[in-house]
């Protein structure tokens, strides 16, 4: 095997411990049986299905990972309340919007996860994405009251935050344009780096309208 | 009864009521997409309340583990799933833009399409 072809494969080592401790946890009990046909399985899909990296240049950070999560729970509770209480109040119909958001960083992964989870979180779902201009595009439930667009921007630069704080370098942070993770001076925690394959650099990343029929996002 | 069958008929009540409450909001949004608002957030909740009801309720190891991977998947799909039909139905045609305070996407294609003919 090349040496290329063994990095390819390095690479996916994550997906396939993933899959099988998935395949463990559908089996329900943690036996030698178990682990090696899981292991089995996940290498036998990943040569079948190889699937397009995602490329991942990023720093773990333990607390980020930490305040991502409980500010995430947080916010499902919150966004069901306001949802169940707006579906509940018969007579209001809600007026919504769709609002443009130009993320700061450049990356797939921190567009993707700040997708995902803008969705679970109050006011607002994400319609379209684009990759080359890593631009969200954002129903918003009920803009009936004052600041609500701008409001749902800044929750949106927020997420953003939170989820490079988790996983970007400090490079990275400081490109996009916000403030250092404030813990950094004090704590070494979560020191752990990984390196990867970057798939797209900045040179492509110029500004493109959005088009119909371009399968971008 | 114990403590841990009180947990879990809170959490199945409180579960059951969010997922009533998503069903009634899908039906009485009056678009698509608010009503994708209800079909991914009490709905999610609900679901994870229901677990963790299920959970305490049976309170066996093994099966919890799997209860934990029905709500990692819940949270890993129901995002992308609304995205997908938001996004069809929006490039269909299927939003009633008067509903719409603002509506920058429009906006944006709009702008696209007229570059592209010049």
């Amino acid at each position: 095997m090349s040496g290329r072809g063994r990095w390819d494969w390095l690479q996916r080592v994550p997906m396939a411990v993933w899959m099988t401790a998935v395949w463990v946890l559908l089996w329900g009990h943690l036996t030698v049986a178990n682990v090696l046909t899981g292991v089995l399985v996940s290498v036998l899909l990943l040569w079948v299905f190889p699937m397009p990296r995602v490329g991942f240049e990023g720093r773990v950070s333990l607390i980020g990972v930490v305040l991502l999560t409980g500010r995430l729970l947080v916010d499902v509770v919150r966004a069901s309340v306001s949802v169940a209480i707006r579906a509940l109040r018969w007579r209001q119909t809600p007026h919504g919007a769709v609002i443009r958001v130009p993320l700061r960083s450049e990356s797939d992964l921190f567009l993707t996860l700040t997708a995902e989870l803008t969705t679970l979180v109050p006011g607002s779902f994400v319609v379209e994405a684009h990759r080359f201009t890593g631009t969200l595009y954002l129903h918003v439930l009920d803009v009936t009251r004052p600041g609500a667009l701008e409001r749902a921007r800044h929750d949106v630069f927020e997420q953003e935050r939170r989820v490079m704080y988790a996983f970007a370098t400090d490079a990275d942070i400081e490109a996009a344009g916000f403030e250092p993770r404030p813990w950094r001076l004090r704590s070494r925690g979560g020191r752990t780096r990984t390196r990867m394959t970057r798939e797209r650099s900045s040179y492509e990343r110029g500004k493109v309208l959005p088009r119909d029929g371009e399968d971008e996002s | 009864m114990n403590a841990m069958m009180i947990a879990a008929s809170v959490c199945l009540i409180a579960g059951c009521l969010l997922t009533l409450v998503a069903a009634i909001g899908v039906a009485r949004f009056p678009d698509m997409l608010a009503r994708m608002h209800a079909a991914t957030k009490p709905q999610v909740l609900g679901l994870m309340l229901l677990m963790a009801g299920l959970a305490f309720g049976l309170g066996s190891s093994q099966l919890t583990w799997k209860l934990v991977l029905v709500v990692v998947f819940q949270l890993l799909t129901a995002p992308v799933a609304a995205h997908m039909v938001g996004r069809a139905g929006y490039r269909t045609g299927k939003v009633r833009s008067d509903l719409l305070v603002r509506d920058e996407l429009t906006e944006d294609l709009e702008r696209a399409r007229l570059r592209k003919e010049s």
